[in-house]
């Protein structure tokens, strides 16, 4: 018995989500649907005198944000999972004019927007009466039924109509919200060209950290081969050559002898530069935490440092955040005229999330072949964020994100 | 004079255990890890302990972890680090733990074998011995500074050179200078960086040391 009346509550409680979330749906394709693409509509002629700039990016990413909420909806409320369409946001976006200028092209460019917006159209009425309709079901259905029993026992013959609404209320509604989300998705989802053209540019990324690593290890290579390796072959001539003359010129082997020793001495130089740029010593030594607390000693300006980890991200993510972190602090100390930095470094769920700022001029702009670009690709070859804010007048603040997990702390 | 030695890489080791011996120093004892290295140094109390920074089992700061364990168990217990790099922040660490007795230095010195066994001696009599990099790392980090800024080059020079731990006649001789040009440069260091100038070389190379390193 009890069974039964659990599955009942259970019931009439999934009934009472499914209308809800019908009802959201249907609210939400009128409001706020109807009056972004009215606003999209009316903004972009106003694009030809110039006004448009500020109004169109706004009400496109409006419609945007609406697109993407129903994306979340399909997928948590009937595990339909539609992909996101849109285009990298471009580089370099400024804050004056020409960012809004690139913002627009950015915008208007790509077929998806074009598509949310005729979505956002058709989604009003299909959205107010697939939305409706499991609530109007359960609704209708009961109220008929109970009038039909209670107020008019001798009408039975609207009977079968009230149950059979009550029965798409309850058991269709699912099937129906399902049924909108694969609606949503004829519009919403990527087409073909652009899963392939976001494919490419994961290859393109992808190949990008390979030709960068495999230009380290030739540099790497270089190095030793013309460093190292150069003066450990003088090295080794100085010393046989003082063998020879040993007995016969004691003065000339003493000379060689001491050519011998600062050579070691210059190869022990180079290796030891050639490491740091590869692996910095502190960094295995002391972990992320400490090394950047090494690094934090060794700057000519304050660097206040707020820290919380509770153990230690995979080695190849701690090497990439330690270099971002000095790469971004040396920037500080090179172009800011900063008289103060910080540092916060801590742990989110999945992702490791480093913030670096100044008090300094501002104005940094990632440039090709700069150090913040080094960073981001350093930070994209681990499916990492940048972001850079840097006002001109300051102050800049870096932030990094590197998903990763954490392993226990060392105790 | 009695050396405890802390070195893991068995070249380096029997390297650095022959160059002593020939310079009349015994070797009680030479381990290879860190929680041995830390139990050496309290039970032999050496003249001078000689440790790498990176040992066994974790091969990352071990033997740096044990001199100053060490040291703040038997206080002013001398000891010369080596490494094959140099920090600022061991060096922060290094000189908080106590003063005097203390050596910092690359490995790559060890080649220069007089100057080392020298630094050794330095340290074992209570005095410093900074390698000239981690000196060079901490004047880079003050060089903003307005005391700092206010020093000639030659005054620099010599700053450096007082901060490595070399005496008086040391600098003079690495200078080519008089002894005497040498207490002159010194006398103005100190009023420039408003620094008690008193007693010998030692208590002045830590109050420049200290300075360095606030």
């Amino acid at each position: 018995m009890s069974d039964g009346a659990s599955g009942v509550r259970r019931l009439a409680r999934l009934t009472l989500r499914t209308c809800a979330r019908g009802l959201a749906i249907a609210v939400l394709s009128v409001v706020p649907g109807i009056p972004l693409f009215f606003v999209s509509l009316v903004s972009l002629p106003l694009l030809a005198v110039g006004v448009g700039v500020v109004p169109v990016p706004m009400s496109l990413l409006g419609v945007r944000r609406r697109a993407s909420q129903q994306r979340r909806f399909a997928l948590e409320w009937s595990g339909v999972s539609i992909a996101t369409p849109y285009r990298p946001r471009p580089d370099e976006v400024s804050n004056g004019l020409i960012g809004r200028l690139q913002r627009c092209k950015w915008l208007l460019t790509d077929p998806a927007t074009w598509r949310d917006l005729l979505w956002t159209l058709v989604n009003a009425p299909v959205g107010i009466a697939l939305g409706a309709l499991p609530a109007f079901g359960v609704v209708a259905g009961a109220v008929g039924l109970l009038s039909g029993v209670w107020l008019h026992p001798g009408h039975l013959g609207e009977l079968p109509l009230f149950l059979g609404l009550l029965l798409v209320g309850v058991l269709a509604g699912p099937l129906v919200l399902k049924t909108y989300a694969q609606f949503s998705a004829l519009l919403l989802a990527p087409t073909r060209e652009e899963m392939a053209a976001s494919l490419d540019r994961l290859n393109e990324s992808r190949s990008q950290v390979v030709d960068a690593s495999a230009a380290e290890l030739r540099r790497i290579e270089r190095d030793l081969h013309d460093g190292a390796q150069a003066r450990l072959v003088s090295l080794g001539m100085s010393i046989g050559l003082a063998e020879q003359v040993v007995r016969d010129n004691p003065d000339l082997a003493l000379k060689l002898l001491a050519e011998a020793r600062a050579s070691s001495g210059q190869a022990l130089s180079d290796l030891r530069h050639l490491i740091r740029g590869i692996h910095p010593p502190v960094l295995a030594e002391r972990g992320l935490d400490g090394a950047v607390r090494a690094l934090a000693v060794s700057l000519p300006l304050p660097v206040e440092l707020r820290i919380e980890l509770e153990g230690r991200p995979p080695a190849p993510v701690e090497s990439a955040a330690y270099f971002a972190i000095a790469e971004v602090l040396a920037n500080v100390v090179k172009h800011s005229a900063a008289r103060s930095a910080w540092v916060q470094l801590a742990y989110e769920p999945g992702r490791l999330v480093a913030i670096v700022g100044d008090d300094g001029t501002g104005g940094a702009i990632p440039r090709a072949g700069g150090g913040l670009r080094g960073i981001e690709r350093r930070v994209a070859a681990f499916d990492g964020l940048i972001a850079v804010t840097s006002p001109v007048g300051g102050p800049t603040v870096v932030t990094m994100e590197l998903p990763c997990a954490l392993s226990l702390a060392r105790t | 004079m009695r050396v405890v030695l802390g070195e893991d890489l068995t070249l380096l080791r029997d390297g650095l255990i022959r160059l002593l011996t020939a310079y009349d120093m015994e070797v009680v004892e030479a381990v290879d890890n860190g929680p041995e290295l830390l139990r050496a140094l309290v039970t032999h109390r050496p003249d001078v302990a000689v440790v790498d920074v990176r040992l066994p089992p974790t091969f990352t700061d071990e033997g740096l972890n044990a001199a100053i364990e060490a040291r703040s168990q038997v206080p002013g217990l001398p000891v010369l680090v080596l490494s094959q790099h140099v920090e600022p922040l061991y060096a922060r660490e290094l000189l908080s733990g106590g003063i005097g007795g203390l050596g910092y230095l690359l490995k790559d010195r060890v080649s220069d074998v007089r100057r080392f066994i020298e630094a050794v001696r330095i340290v074992a009599g209570g005095g410093t011995a900074m390698d000239p990099e981690v000196i060079s790392l901490l004047m880079a980090r003050r060089a903003r500074d307005e005391p700092l800024r206010r020093l000639t080059p030659r005054e620099r020079e010599v700053l450096a050179l007082m901060a490595e731990g070399r005496t008086n006649a040391g600098i003079a001789t690495r200078l080519v200078v008089t002894e005497k040009a040498v207490s002159k440069h010194i006398n103005n260091i100190f009023n420039k960086l408003d620094l008690y100038p008193g007693g010998d070389d030692n208590r002045r190379v830590l109050a420049v040391l200290a300075y360095l390193n606030a």
